[in-house]
């Protein structure tokens, strides 16, 4: 076994990287085998593909449940300048505050623990100090007291943290996105959705409403137990390594689209994994939803052979209306075709993890 | 279609009169007066003296229903744009107490904006009656600029406000009170496929 894999998973060292421009993000090579793929069979359908958040494989990105990585700085630094050009992509409905502070406290515990080596949190009754290391912060401050910190609650923390964030709040039998911070989003917008309901901000998906998998989910989740996280894996593709991919920014980044060419296949087009988790607040009752992303550029995805040969099938199987409305229509041939190079046709084993 | 499959869009299942309601406002807007006046025989003398009607008539379809509406004799009262009869509706919202039921009848456009008013006011979207009378004109905001464009009949269309050519997606922001206006040509600039009627 790589040695890289089995070892645990403790970035020392950040790298220095963009998400746009020049886009020089690049996973390094002890990285690649961190990246969630999210096939664990040779095609891909919707499906209620909910499993409890526990912590997983040495080396994955499921060893720690609030993952923190080599492109941490580089995507705080990237979120930093997307809310300075757009201050919509934060939101957060007045009754929300409290939800706000089990956030903080949530992200804060779980990103100490798993990280002693970067994040310090002392909890001294309603005193709290924060130390975040990569950003240089020590900040001291009283929990429930938004007055004591620089910025709200969830935008605070939001910002030391990798992944977008929605705060839903459960009444009436439903939940409500009520807050987030939204700034990597796959093509949909927080300011439309803010206020709306499980099904309402759901609309636009196709297929999986008349399967039911919407009712189900929801279901599921408003009886979410605090402690007892759960995780689900959704993907899309994105070409370039750009975070910024929301509706706002569609004329910035729809081009890049009707660039890719059966040349530059290995090196455009991404990979790009969502792995959400979702938590039961404590003293809200409201959820937190973690969407942290990954993004593998194809070159790099098919240094992993089962991952080469998975993925073209994958793409095969989509059913139109998925990859329509996932963006891949313009691409997705000249990808497969690019990937078809790297399937011997071999059978492939079960599960995502490489062999 | 009236797409009734579009999850995120409210559904408006007509006016009826709630007779238990202490004071009864009717926001009504071009044809939406139509929903008001079918149900009169409901309107007792007891619901049209807790009654407040406020009216506009719809511009561009030159009749009016103010004669109509006026010899129910609840206290009646018309604006010249929705603007104002908006601005009213929040006075009227702001002096009215607990037992005050709300309707809203017209274009989703009209009852979007006034859902919105009676949203500052605490008012839960549920308890309001409402009826879609009229055009099925869409309100629709740009997600890139953020500027609303009223009347919208056809997709695409051009943005009022950035420009951009814009589809309307089947995407509703109650908050909002508007569809989504997303840019058609973001990745082919310049190629727009030609507007078709729609929302007529
Ligand atoms: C409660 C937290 C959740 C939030 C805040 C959330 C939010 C969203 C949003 C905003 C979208 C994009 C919709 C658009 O196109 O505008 C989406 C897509 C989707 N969601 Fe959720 N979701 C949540 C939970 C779930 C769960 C538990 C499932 C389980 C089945 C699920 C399944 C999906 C699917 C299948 C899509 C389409 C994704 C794609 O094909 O790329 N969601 N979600």
């Amino acid at each position: 076994m790589d040695t890289a894999y089995s070892a645990t998973h403790r970035p020392e060292t950040f790298r220095d990287e963009t998400f746009r421009g020049d886009f020089s993000y690049a996973n390094s090579p002890g990285n690649i085998r961190h990246f969630p793929f999210p096939f664990h069979e040779d095609h891909y359908r919707y499906s209620v593909n909910i499993e409890p958040h526990v912590p997983g494989l040495p080396g994955s990105a499921f060893e720690h449940l609030i993952d923190v990585d080599e492109h941490y700085l580089a995507e705080m630094a990237d979120r930093a300048q997307v809310l300075a050009e757009d201050p919509l992509r934060y939101q957060a409905l007045p009754h929300m505050m409290l939800a706000q502070w089990d956030t903080l406290e949530l992200l804060m515990e779980e990103q100490a623990r798993a990280y002693p080596h970067l994040f310090t949190l002392e909890r001294n009754g309603d005193q709290w100090r924060w130390i975040n290391r990569p950003l240089g912060i020590d900040d001291t401050f009283t929990f429930g007291d938004p007055s004591t910190l620089p910025r709200e609650p969830l935008d605070y923390i939001c910002r030391q943290t990798q992944g977008d964030i929605a705060l839903m709040d459960q009444r009436e039998g439903n939940l409500w996105m009520d807050a987030g911070m939204i700034t990597a989003q796959a093509d949909w917008s927080l300011d439309f959705d803010v206020g709306m309901n499980f099904h309402e901000w759901h609309a636009p998906v196709p297929l999986a409403p008349q399967m039911g998998v919407f009712d189900r989910a929801l279901k599921y989740l408003l009886n979410l137990q605090v402690g007892k996280p759960v995780r689900r894996l959704n993907w899309t593709m994105t070409i370039n390594p750009r975070l910024d991919t929301s509706p706002e920014t569609y004329p910035k980044w729809g081009p890049d689209r009707t660039t890719v060419t059966p040349e530059n296949v290995g090196q455009k087009v991404h990979l790009r994994v969502e792995l959400q988790s979702l938590w039961r607040l404590p003293r809200s009752n409201g959820m937190l939803f973690v969407i942290r992303g990954y993004m593998m550029r194809m070159d790099e995805v098919v240094t992993v052979p089962k991952w080469g040969r998975r993925l073209p099938r994958v793409l095969e199987s989509l059913p139109p209306e998925l990859a329509e409305y996932k963006g891949l229509s313009r691409y997705r041939q000249t990808t497969i075709d690019w990937l078809k190079r790297h399937d011997d046709g071999a059978p492939t084993s079960p599960g995502i993890f490489p062999d | 279609m009236q797409g009734a499959t579009i999850r995120s869009r409210p559904v408006y299942p007509g006016l009826a009169i709630a007779p238990l309601a202490r004071r009864h406002i009717f926001a009504l807007e071009g044809e939406g007066a139509g929903a008001l006046l079918d149900i009169a025989g409901d309107l007792t003398p007891e619901v049209l003296g807790r009654s407040q009607i406020l009216y506009v008539a719809r511009g561009s379809l030159g009749v009016g229903h103010h004669g109509a509406l006026q010899t129910l004799g609840a206290a009646f009262w018309a604006a010249p744009t929705v603007q104002p009869l908006l601005g009213r509706l929040d006075v009227e919202l702001s002096r009215s107490h607990m037992g005050t039921r709300l309707y809203l009848a017209g274009t989703e456009g009209f009852i979007g904006q006034a859902m919105q008013v009676a949203a500052a006011h605490g008012i839960d979207p549920a308890s309001v009656i409402t009826e879609h009378r009229g055009s099925r004109a869409r309100r629709v905001q740009c997600v890139h600029c953020k500027g609303v464009t009223e009347g919208v009949t056809a997709s695409p269309f051009t943005c009022g406000h950035c420009g951009l050519n814009l589809y309307v997606r089947d995407h509703y922001s109650r908050r909002l009170g508007a569809f989504q206006g997303v840019n058609i040509d973001a990745e082919e600039p310049g190629a727009v496929p030609p507007p078709e009627e729609l929302y007529l």
